[in-house]
């Protein structure tokens, strides 16, 4: 197994100015550095508003960083998501850099199994084959069956967050991001999801995730970052 | 893998580079004094999907007109990759040429339907219309093209020969999306597609758009002031302010964390629900 970082961030710096409101300015951090080999699970720390959220969207091409690089190895080259033009962003999340929100973003009309499906199909697998780890997947993480055929919007917020992650781990992205995902899930599916992302490991991928439980912490974290180092000054 | 790639100048070098299926260069169209859109650069690539969003009166129709060669700007290039000359400047082309190539090779899909569709012929004419244009002279081919695009944009093929007016507006825009599908073409252009309907035909439009795009790799430039259309529907966004474009950017990245006052005013203003 190579042991190149798959993400290099380096001094990296986010401020958010707010041109609506006297063009307030508000720093997050800055001169943030951070790698991440495979097999690691780097968990940020810090308590609610540290930045936490805004690094990891900073790393996933979401939020724009005000200064410094984020390099994620794909296909063997570094791209940095904060240089590269929309479509090689998005040809980086597609194959290589998953990302699992707490939140899922709902389709109108499309069912939970095809929106499982959607990763495996953009990138080539059939829908015989997507369709199966699809089946697999939900069943591990024990949502009904009889809710595949809906489309999620009327589900829990539980239901929702299983979805979304049965969506995030259907491809072995060599790359994932965790925002929080845990958050609304019982005791149960939770040791359901700390499997999936121990197994992600032991393949070789690289994550950075955000727990507020400390059990899912202890059980993933390679090591923790602290984001409150980097405190920018206000 | 090669620790080599560490020390490389352009870490971004390595990803191929396909040619532009559209490039557009100082776009500028005024109308005497009053500027339509101005200065306006950007390439499309094939299968990618572009918005132009802004509030009504930015300069979004005027830019999708100039491009699409409805109006020949007062500055600039329009350059598309056509299959017969590889990549030409659109106004360059003599009339005919030009005309043949938007047959051919593109799609408009009109925000009112009566502007897309000829209302007095049927809808499954509407549909096979494009192809006769191209040449086709083969009644059951045809047929049977136009019977297989109704059923993709989910309409009664028991209704191939209504008229468009005794359809729903819903179902008058999917007639449209069919017709300007048929042939195949590698461009199509959306003005507000869903501008006009309900929100629940507005949802079930725009997912059948999403797929078809999708399924065909079709690359599609959409105008919309709808921002949760532009996140559907787009990979990028160009945001438009008085005739000038203030910003660009993943379509996510543009709404999520807007960087320009006036995009970040106009992100803030939608309603949640």
């Amino acid at each position: 197994m190579s042991t190149l970082p798959l993400i290099v961030v380096e001094d990296l710096a986010k401020t958010f100015v707010l041109h609506n409101a006297d063009s307030a300015a508000i720093p997050v951090f800055e001169r943030l550095s951070l790698e991440v080999s495979p097999g690691e699970c780097v968990v940020l720390a810090g308590e609610s508003g540290v930045g936490k959220s805004t690094l990891m969207r900073s790393i996933y091409g979401n939020y724009l960083p005000t200064q410094g690089s984020v390099r994620v190895l794909h296909d063997g080259v570094y791209v940095d998501i904060t240089q590269a033009l929309p479509h090689q962003v998005l040809d980086v999340r597609r194959r290589t850099l998953g990302y699992v929100s707490q939140f899922l973003r709902v389709i109108p009309r499309i069912s939970t199994l095809q929106l499982v499906m959607e990763p495996l199909l953009e990138n080539g697998v059939s829908s015989e084959e997507a369709q199966a780890r699809a089946e697999t997947l939900l069943s591990a993480l024990r949502l009904p069956r009889a809710h595949w055929d809906l489309p999620p919007a009327t589900f829990s917020g539980g239901e929702q967050q299983r979805v979304n992650i049965a969506r995030s781990f259907i491809r072995n992205y060599p790359v994932m991001l965790l925002d929080e995902p845990t958050a609304s899930l019982d005791a149960e599916n939770r040791a359901i999801v700390v499997t999936l992302i121990q197994e992600a490991l032991g393949r070789g991928a690289a994550m950075i995730g955000i727990f507020h439980d400390h059990d899912v912490r202890d059980a993933v974290a390679t090591r923790l970052f602290g984001v409150s180092e980097f405190k920018a000054a206000a | 893998m090669d620790a080599a790639v560490l020390t490389k100048p352009h870490p971004t070098s390595g990803m191929t580079q396909a040619a532009p299926l559209l490039r557009v260069s100082n776009l500028t169209k005024s109308y005497g004094h009053v500027v339509g859109c101005r200065d306006v650069s950007f390439e499309l690539r094939p299968g990618e999907v572009l918005g132009i969003v802004g509030e009504s009166g930015s300069g979004k129709t005027t830019l999708l007109n100039a491009i699409s060669g409805k109006l020949p700007p007062s500055a600039g290039k329009v350059e598309f990759d056509t299959s017969r000359f590889g990549l030409t400047d659109i106004y360059g082309l003599n009339e005919p040429d030009r005309r043949r190539m938007q047959r051919e090779e593109w799609g408009f899909v009109h925000q009112n339907p009566r502007d897309g569709l000829r209302m007095r012929v049927s809808g499954g004419a509407n549909v096979a219309e494009p192809l006769m244009n191209l040449g086709d002279r083969h009644y059951g081919r045809m047929r049977a093209a136009t019977i297989e695009w109704l059923e993709r944009v989910e309409l009664d093929t028991r209704r191939i020969d209504d008229k468009p007016r005794n359809f729903s507006g819903g179902m008058q825009q999917r007639i449209q999306v069919a017709r300007n599908l048929i042939h195949g073409p590698r461009l199509v252009f959306m003005d507000e597609p869903t501008g006009g309907l309900d929100v629940s035909v507005q949802a079930r439009l725009l997912d059948l758009l999403r797929e078809l795009v999708r399924d065909l790799g079709l690359a599609v430039i959409i105008v919309t002031h709808d921002m949760a259309v532009a996140r559907l529907m787009a990979d990028r966004l160009l945001v438009m302010k008085s005739g000038f474009v203030v910003e660009t950017g993943l379509t996510d990245q543009v709404l999520d964390d807007p960087q320009h006052p006036y995009t970040q005013l106009l992100v803030s203003s939608v309603l949640q629900i």
